[in-house]
């Protein structure tokens, strides 16, 4: 088992080097750089711009210039300079909170999507073809196919225009209020946060959560029509323990090499759903480095989600493993 | 899965009962028909396309028309009633901008001297019917009952004046259009590599599953940003923009499907009856065209409507950024984008109009890929 995690880990690396070289090389041709908004700047000297030219290794081959950056990674983790923030990448991208709000965010959405997709996904199976199955998987099926950034406008505008909630205190957007941002915590600041934080969960839950109870279902559903099933019911065993003790252990097996699968699709799913709730996390970061062309925080970046993937590839085929001891390593 | 399936009706007695094996694909297209969520998905789909390629002629204006003294107008009213009574025909009333005094907003407020009937057939803006014919003959329009034209805008207008109804029938055909493209430039390349990839195996599916999974290991939506970002910095016309995005969404699909087909293919390269061709020996162009391909067409189209979906999505939220169409081509997503903002949507709400398109066609495409994929395959039980 170890040696397949070593084996499975140290593969990433030549993946994670291919990905550097993509991203780069996309950076590389994209017309414009940081330096050259610079430029229009009155205020930066042809000096400076000069000294920033030459540390960045501006003025040289692309080859070279990807070499320098690559070497800076592996020996000293330096992932270059945000010419925006004026600091390392890795501080443009993870502090200031945002790598702990990204993973707060993406930890607790996919908590709460199995909390109430399992269950629901189970009553499905045991109501099938029953209306509330239909109903059921109609509103999968449209949570499947709102964009993840018009659920969130929509919701916006209930929230502002309809509901009107700034007239109770209540703001919309970001992760507090303005008022709580600087406070220290307390009951209020959290419950300002929940409140802040549901729409984030509903947007980007809704979106997995389709796959999720439809999954457990036809898994379920599989289950329930094997022969173990059917001598339970044959030994008298109520219903009850015949679907929860005997079916759902197995079928939920299958489903535990989705968690994996999911974390990138969290990535994504919340990279827009943070641009438009204004949520302070790593996504967010990443697309305003886009917008100024900030061009080593976005190489960062892509860098950071392509190991988020395959971090979640990697969890989603242990985790597989570890619950089907049918499953070899090989 | 089976969604809403109809009850199999018992057969009627002194029906003639006919012992005939039907082909494949009319089993296919039986159990099809028996999912009824899948054919409303297929007759919507069949709506929005009709709607894409007339839409100059259902669309009252030209998309790039500027009404600027209707500059954020609201949907007009279509009336029914008048002092003069109930009437079946809709009219509208010219509006008249005023500004609100103290906050300075566009208040638009209705001239009820003269009543504009909505029309159907009228003439309007030259255009190219299916881009061949010269015509200017649009389904409907406001007309008084002395040829005076008044403007309907039945989703309100933009900040420039442009018909937002107009622009969401145009927009629709790049929107709807995405997902065909990329499986056009898309599957030839994932057939192509999945299948060799599963037919030969060994090295070369070792070298192909390696290669693909480079491309598994970028993340879809930041890399397409990136892309986009890259496409729209060089300057490009829209049209290249719009080819460039189909390209991106092909990288980042492609290798996804080609492991799909792979799979397929290996299945079915184990079963006794490719051992037996090769027995035969029969060769392998032969056994992939008569015994593999055959087998495999039917999953392709499955994959094919699922896919559009995930397309569709991806091109709106691109779009959307900014980082995807541009001006002056138009998409249901680039649409989107004039509501970026809370204010902006809490004054403007109607802006939101072209999101429902997005999901309407989306769901739409689920049902009928999901309804298709349990009619393609007759072993499965839910």
């Amino acid at each position: 088992m170890i040696t397949y995690i070593v084996r499975r880990t140290l593969y990433m690396l030549p993946l994670l080097i291919i990905v550097s070289l993509i991203s780069f090389l996309l950076i590389y041709i994209m017309p414009g750089d940081y330096l050259t908004r610079a430029q229009m700047n009155p205020q930066v000297t042809q000096e400076t711009l000069a000294q920033m030219r030459a540390a960045y290794g501006l003025d040289q081959s692309v080859l070279v210039q990807y070499w320098l950056w690559l070497k800076q990674i592996i020996l000293h983790g330096n992932f270059g300079m945000s010419f925006e923030t004026m600091r390392p990448v890795f501080w443009t991208l993870f502090m200031g909170g945002r790598l702990m709000w990204t993973i707060i965010v993406s930890l607790t959405t996919m908590l709460l999507t199995w909390m109430i997709s399992i269950p629901l996904g189970i009553y499905s199976a045991t109501h099938q073809y029953k209306p509330s199955d239909h109903t059921l998987t109609f509103f999968g099926f449209l949570g499947l196919s709102i964009p993840n950034f018009f659920f969130a406008l929509v919701l916006l505008w209930l929230l502002v225009a309809v509901f009107k909630v700034g007239n109770h205190g209540l703001g919309v957007g970001g992760l507090f209020d303005n008022r709580f941002i600087a406070a220290p915590w307390s009951l209020a600041k959290f419950g300002n946060l929940l409140w802040h934080i549901w729409p984030a969960w509903l947007v980007i839950g809704t979106s997995g959560m389709a796959g999720l109870i439809r999954y457990m279902r036809g898994s379920l559903l599989d289950t329930l029509s094997l022969q173990y099933v059917q001598t339970a019911r044959a030994k008298g065993l109520p219903e009850r323990t015949v679907i929860y003790k005997h079916a759902v252990r197995n079928a939920i097996n299958p489903l535990v090499s989705m968690l994996g699968m999911s974390l990138p699709g969290l990535v994504s799913g919340s990279l827009i759903t943070a641009i438009v709730l204004n949520l302070p996390t790593v996504e967010r970061a990443f697309f305003s480095a886009l917008q100024m062309q900030d061009q080593y925080v976005i190489m960062g970046g892509l860098l950071f989600f392509s190991l988020f993937l395959l971090l979640g590839n990697l969890i989603a085929d242990i985790l597989l493993a570890w619950v089907d001891p049918r499953i070899r390593y090989s | 899965m089976g969604l809403f399936r109809r009850e199999k009706e018992p057969p009627r007695e002194g029906d003639k009962q006919e012992y005939v094996s039907p082909s494949q694909w009319k089993m296919i297209w039986r159990a099809f028909r028996k999912h009824r969520l899948g054919n409303v998905g297929m007759a919507i789909i069949l709506v929005l396309i009709v709607g894409a390629v007339f839409a100059e002629f259902f669309a009252p204006y030209d998309y790039k028309d500027q009404y600027n003294s209707y500059s954020f107008s609201p949907p007009s009213t279509l009336h029914f009633r008048s002092e003069s009574g109930f009437s079946l025909r809709p009219f509208v009333y010219k509006t008249k901008r005023t500004f609100d005094r103290e906050t300075y907003r566009p208040v638009f407020t209705e001239d009820t001297s003269k009543k504009y009937y909505i029309r159907l057939f009228v003439r309007g803006s030259e255009y190219r019917l299916l881009g061949l014919f010269k015509t200017n003959i649009h389904f409907f329009g406001a007309r008084s009952e002395d040829g005076d034209e008044a403007m309907v805008f039945l989703f309100g207008a933009d900040a420039y004046g442009r018909d937002l109804f107009t622009r969401v029938m145009i927009g629709g055909r790049i929107s709807l259009a995405v997902g065909p493209f990329v499986i056009l430039l898309g599957f030839p390349i994932s057939i192509f590599l999945g299948g060799i990839s599963g037919y030969y195996g060994g090295g070369v599916d070792m070298f192909l599953q390696r290669f693909g999974e480079v491309f598994m290991a970028i993340p879809g939506l930041p890399i397409l940003l990136v892309i986009g970002a890259a496409l729209s910095g060089f300057g490009l016309s829209a049209v290249l923009v719009f080819f460039g995005i189909i390209g991106a969404l092909t990288i980042v699909s492609w290798a996804g499907m080609a492991r799909v087909i792979r799979g397929q293919v290996l299945a079915i390269r184990q079963m006794d009856f490719v051992s037996s061709a090769k027995a035969a020996g029969a060769s392998d162009v032969r056994i992939i065209i008569r015994h593999i391909a055959p087998n495999v067409t039917s999953y392709l189209v499955v994959a094919a409507t699922l896919t559009i979906p995930g397309m569709m999505l991806s091109e709106a939220a691109l779009s959307f950024l900014g980082y995807g169409i541009h001006e002056p081509m138009t998409s249901w997503g680039q649409l989107l984008n004039a509501a970026t903002n809370i204010s902006g949507i809490q004054e403007h709400p109607w802006l939101l109009i072209p999101g429902v398109f997005i999901v309407i066609s989306v769901l739409a495409f689920n049902f009928m890929g999901d309804a298709l994929r349990d009619a393609v395959d007759p072993f499965s039980i839910v």
